[in-house]
């Protein structure tokens, strides 16, 4: 299963809904294209649920972390809701579970971006 | 309950729609060798990154080359040998993801997910034919694979795109 997602505005916040697999080529690829054009926007304030991901691999960690860090560069905050199990233990095993500022809660996700 | 291993082994095309492949068929063994879930993905893991090792940095990508993967149940052991037709790398100068200096780039994670989730990980350069590499999960006793006997498969996969 390729990867998919979705985009919704929650008040000022990006909800990027992915499912299926971000790993090294077609999944990565598309969420850097989409990360990159929300910031093309003005879209700093970006929360990624990982809900439905099915597979995330080293690259699809790695884009994450060039997401987060694409969207810090330009001053706005980028967050992951709801890890799955497997997503959680993989962002401690690789010591990135701190970076990231993580929620399971959509609402209180929304609520602890910086407001514009 | 013979002592005999299982074997199989499968060569495939160097297209990254093969790494799929490759789980597909590590997902089976590692099922059959007996182990959890959680381990099995950890074993599917290993070789999926080591697919994309094989395939992206050894084989450049180039669909006329080929990985040639082996796995081995044993009765203490699953050994998983990956080679592809690469230069290889060193894995002494593989970098901690970890440290501070390295935990925002972007890649370099790979070789350390093999590690973290096999019991051992060995690379070997093979004169001017590539590079293997040897992946090896410990059988746990209490857990005794579900061993098929001498039955040694060998599956040929052309293109599968």
């Amino acid at each position: 299963m390729s990867m998919k997602a979705t985009i919704r505005q929650v008040d000022s916040v990006m909800v990027v809904d992915v499912s299926g697999r971000i790993t090294l080529g077609e999944g990565c690829t598309q969420l850097r294209e989409l990360i990159r054009d929300q910031l093309a926007k003005g879209n700093k304030r970006v929360l990624i649920n990982l809900g439905d991901v099915t597979y995330i691999d080293s690259s699809g960690i790695g884009e994450l972390v060039s997401a987060y860090t694409a969207v810090s560069n330009q001053g706005g905050q980028l967050k992951l809701l709801n890890l799955t199990k497997k997503v959680h233990d993989l962002l401690q095993i690789t010591k990135l579970y701190t970076v990231f500022d993580i929620h399971d809660d959509e609402a209180k996700g929304i609520s602890s971006f910086d407001k514009p | 309950m013979t002592s005999e291993p299982s074997v199989v082994e499968v060569t495939l095309e160097s297209d990254l729609k093969n790494v799929e492949v490759a789980e597909e068929i590590v997902r089976r063994v590692a099922a059959r060798a007996g182990f959890g879930e959680k381990t099995q993905h950890q074993i599917e893991m290993a070789v999926h990154e080591s697919m994309i090792n094989a395939i992206w940095h050894g084989n450049k990508n180039d669909a006329s080359k080929s990985v040639w993967l082996r796995f081995e149940i044993s009765k203490d052991r699953l050994e998983i040998r990956i080679r592809d037709q690469g230069n290889g790398f060193n894995i002494d100068e593989v970098p901690d993801p970890r440290s501070s200096e390295n935990l925002l780039k972007v890649s370099g994670r790979g070789i350390f997910l093999i590690r973290t989730f096999m019991d051992e990980f060995h690379v070997e350069h093979l004169a001017g034919s590539g590079t293997e590499v040897t992946l090896i999960k410990r059988i746990d006793p209490a857990h005794q694979p579900k061993q098929g006997g001498t039955d040694r498969e060998h599956e040929g996969h052309n293109s599968t795109s």
